[in-house]
């Protein structure tokens, strides 16, 4: 014992440790995020890989490629991992990275739980990934897992879904208490709460959202589980429960789940609008509190995902204008971000234009979002690929283009290097192409009644969903191209001075490019 | 807010052992759970490797504290931790609590066909199909919809039994021993803060000991549920929330004891925690008032009314 201590000591002002020990053991803020960014990426491309099968599979009309089974196997995965091992650890990253250098702090403030946040993860995907290769193969129902789909009628590696879904849970869970802890406790002198980067406030809410529903997601997969293996009857009406109990139970998490998925990317987002645009963000505390806003609102519209479920008249009402309410806070953001924009001296380097493309397709993504809030006009949209169009235009342009934006403007910062300004332009058109001809489309086919979930449709859904494949193959080789840039620039480059962009504000531009192993290990002064 | 310097500890083997551990004991809870073969010594052994990796990780977050590594700053990063960590289980039970409160409200007198949603039913049951006619909606449901078909009915429920039985009825008890033993941590607390520690030693030790108590009454209702009352998870939606909420309860007192035992092993055998610096012990009494509540919660929603 008294090893470690004196240990610590000397090693303080150390490097990392040598070869693969450096990242089983660390507890470092910038090794932790640099795992989970690259654990993400993996994820990212096993995700989009599934994702192509089911996009050939729908190139035409008719069964070529898959086998309906094997095609529901692939439509569950890929949901499950881009949302848990894609979008949600790409976030966390960029937190461990961005955060503590943020707010002036050393690390985060638990640094050994923050490595076990990490190390949960490859397993947890592991499991899942294994469930492919068990008798009656992987989970088939979809990422909503509805009972009694997932009960009654799911196959044997169920078990082992909900298992890794607990763990996934307890990653999480342990992960937002750190941030939340760090940018709590550990921001530097003088920086108050309403002088903290948006970026670390969109971090604080959503590690909030975090912590209050994954455990609620934690009690439905318990519920199943005892379902399934042990007599119980939650969703069972035989014996008094009722299936619809788990879509409500599933959904008062699912919502809040949608917002950390995008919380984040308004935090990033408001900073890089702001670099590019060369002005003080317009609206500062009016962003602040559209975020919590949204936060809030987000526990109680749950059931705008269940409107032909046949709940009281009174419900309905009720989760149609409590959604609705939520973009007028959204609102609020795009206006200040377009408000930032106005009479900027812009110019567009790759983030921007990530950014600036945020802004637009993630809008229209709300406004399809409303066409849905509304009850009555969603018991013809519902479970069709309207709202497939819908939250990939929320998830896609949004989130992942907030991810690939975050990347492209810290990697400076990450790696001492500049990425190539002419491959990061192409990697973005070739993306804003690629997304809009895959999904656009599939507005069109959703209103004309094309459901969702299907490996298999009429004939008239034919032209657009042959467009929208070509798209998405589209899309797909260039997130590939992504990975050589993020190589290359990891590699080589032309080195980054620590402003890196003229118009950045903000402590993690006074740290040197790369940013030393240890940053703020005294706190700066915050005017 | 940062001051001074901030204790970040170096390179650590603890946490990745703990997620290989827990891999092994999810596995092998899967493993066993499915009837696949060796599950169950799998799940043994991620068990034992959590239970010592937890040991010496602990022990070395102990250490450090005792070396005095951590500053004030550290110590209120645990506070807020332990905090989080607590409103996380708030929101677990949450879940179970919401599940009793939608089929006791809703899921219930729809399927007996009341209620603007139970038209249906029946509408259908009039038209003279079977369709689990006769099912009533009472609180707590012995008869399932199904009639037994499925699921297995119950002769008795553990609601409240009558003023002539409240002597023999355990929830009461269990009630009484679980304040109390809020009452003692509490006790306990004061004694260290006044700075003695036999006080503490003794309180502490009685509130374990009341733990202990809960947990066996705890176990004697279950085994009355399943040898006497035919109340099993498998009798309908009644037996599935009371044993799920009641087992998940017994399950968080049983961690809160072990927690507080460690804490008077610390204090009995190694003379740890000051006066004014004692949060190991004061995270695990928290802890302790949460299940109390939890349990306050409990007997009110799922003994009572
Ligand atoms: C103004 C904001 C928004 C509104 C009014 C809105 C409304 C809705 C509604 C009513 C549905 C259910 C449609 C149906 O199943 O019939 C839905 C589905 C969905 N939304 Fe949104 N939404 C908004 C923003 C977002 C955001 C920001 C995200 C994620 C980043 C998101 C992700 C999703 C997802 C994943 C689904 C589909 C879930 C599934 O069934 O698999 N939405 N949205
Ligand atoms: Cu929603």
């Amino acid at each position: 014992m008294s090893a470690v201590i004196e240990n610590h000591h000397d090693d303080h002002h150390h490097g990392p440790a040598k070869g693969l020990k450096r990242w089983f053991y660390t507890t470092n803020h910038k090794d932790i995020g640099t795992l989970y960014l690259w654990f993400s990426f993996a994820m990212f491309l096993i995700g989009g890989a599934m994702a192509m099968i089911i996009r050939a599979e729908l190139f035409q009309p008719g069964m070529q490629i898959v086998e309906p089974e094997f095609y529901n196997q692939m439509i569950t995965l890929h949901g499950l991992i881009m949302i848990f091992g894609g979008v949600m650890p790409a976030f966390v990253g960029l937190a461990n990275w961005l955060v503590p250098m943020m707010i002036g702090a050393p690390d985060m403030a638990l640094p050994r739980m923050n490595n076990l946040s990490f190390w949960i993860l490859p397993f947890a995907f592991f499991i899942l990934l294994s469930s492919l290769f068990m008798e009656g193969g992987a989970p088939n129902f979809g990422w909503t897992f509805y009972a009694p789909l997932s009960t009654t009628y799911a196959p044997p590696s169920t078990t082992f879904f909900i298992f890794s879904v607990h763990i996934m849970g307890a990653s999480s869970i342990m992960g937002s208490i750190n941030v939340i802890v760090t940018i709590m406790n550990m921001r530097a002198p003088g920086m108050g709460l309403m002088k903290m980067p948006l970026f670390v406030w969109s971090w604080l809410i959503t590690a909030y959202l975090l912590i209050a529903v994954m455990p609620v997601l934690a009690g439905a997969v318990t519920m199943m589980l005892m379902d399934i293996h042990f007599g119980t009857s939650f969703f069972n009406a035989a014996g008094g429960g009722d299936p619809v109990l788990f879509q409500h139970i599933f959904w008062f998490f699912g919502h809040p789940e949608v917002y950390i998925m995008i919380l984040p990317a308004f935090g990033i987002v408001s900073h890089i609008i702001e670099t590019f645009s060369r002005k003080q963000l317009f609206g500062y505390s009016s962003m602040v509190w559209a975020m919590l806003s949204i936060a809030i609102l987000s526990f109680v519209v749950w059931a705008h995902h269940m409107f032909t479920v046949g709940m009281p008249l009174a419900a309905e009402l009720f989760f149609m204008w409590s959604t609705m309410l939520i973009a007028v806070p959204t609102g609020v953001k795009v206006f200040n971000w377009i408000a930032t924009m106005f009479r900027g001296s812009i110019t567009f380097e790759t983030p921007m234009l990530f950014a600036c493309a945020f802004v637009v397709l993630f809008t229209l993504g709300g406004f399809s979002g409303l066409m849905l809030a509304i009850t009555p006009a969603d018991f013809q949209y519902h479970d069709t690929y309207f709202v497939v169009a819908h939250f990939h235009y929320v998830l896609v342009p949004g989130a992942i283009f907030s991810i690939m934006a975050a990347v492209y403007y810290w990697i400076p910062k990450w790696t001492g290097n500049m990425y190539d300004e002419r491959l990061g332009k192409l990697h973005f058109w070739l993306s804003f192409v690629g997304v809009n001809v895959t999904f656009f489309p599939q507005h069109f086919i959703g209103l004309a009644g094309m459901p969702r979930r299907v490996p298999d449709y009429a004939l008239q859904f034919a032209d657009w969903n042959m467009v929208s494949t070509a798209g998405a193959f589209l899309f797909g080789f260039s997130q590939v191209f992504f990975l050589f840039i993020v190589i290359k620039t990891v590699v080589g480059g032309k080195k980054a001075t620590a402003q890196v962009w003229e118009g950045a504000r903000g402590l993690e531009w006074t740290v040197d490019s790369p940013a030393p192993y240890h940053t703020f290990t005294t706190p700066p002064k915050v005017s | 807010m940062s001051g001074g310097n901030y204790y970040v500890p170096d390179s650590s083997r603890y946490p990745i052992f703990a997620a290989v551990s827990l891999f092994l004991l999810v596995m092998g809870a899967g493993g066993t759970i499915n009837g696949v073969a060796n599950g169950s010594t799998v799940l043994y052994i991620g068990f034992a490797t959590m239970a010592v990796t937890m040991f010496f990780w602990f022990r070395t977050v102990v250490q450090e504290h005792l070396a005095g590594l951590d500053s004030a700053q550290l110590k209120k990063s645990y506070v807020f931790g332990m905090a989080w960590f607590i409103f996380s289980e708030v929101m677990f039970f949450g879940a179970f609590f919401g599940a009793l409160f939608y089929v006791r409200n809703f899921a219930v007198p729809w399927l007996a066909g009341e209620g603007e949603k139970g038209a249906p039913i029946a509408f259908v049951q009039e038209m003279g199909v079977d369709f689990w006619t006769g099912f009533q909606n009472t609180w707590p449901v012995i008869a399932t919809p199904d009639a037994g078909d499925a699921y297995e009915m119950a002769d008795k429920s553990m609601a409240f039994p009558g003023w002539s039985h409240v002597a023999e009825w355990l929830p009461l008890w269990n009630t009484i021993i679980l304040l109390s033993s809020s009452v003692t941590v509490h006790f306990a607390h004061l004694g260290l803060k006044n700075g003695s520690r036999k006080a503490f030693n003794r309180w502490l030790g009685a509130t374990v000991g009341l733990a202990v108590i809960f947990l066996g009454l705890q176990a004697a209702e279950y085994y009355e549920a399943y040898a006497h009352y035919g109340l099993t998870l498998n009798s309908g939606i009644y037996g599935s929330t009371f044993f799920m909420l009641t087992g998940f309860h017994g399950f968080h007192v049983f961690l809160g004891c072990c927690m507080l035992s460690v804490m008077l092993v610390r204090s009995v055998f190694f003379n740890h925690f000051e006066t004014h610096d004692h949060f190991g012990f004061e995270a695990a009494s928290w802890y302790w008032h949460f299940v109390d509540v939890v349990w306050v919660m409990l007997f009110f929603f799922v003994y009572i009314i």
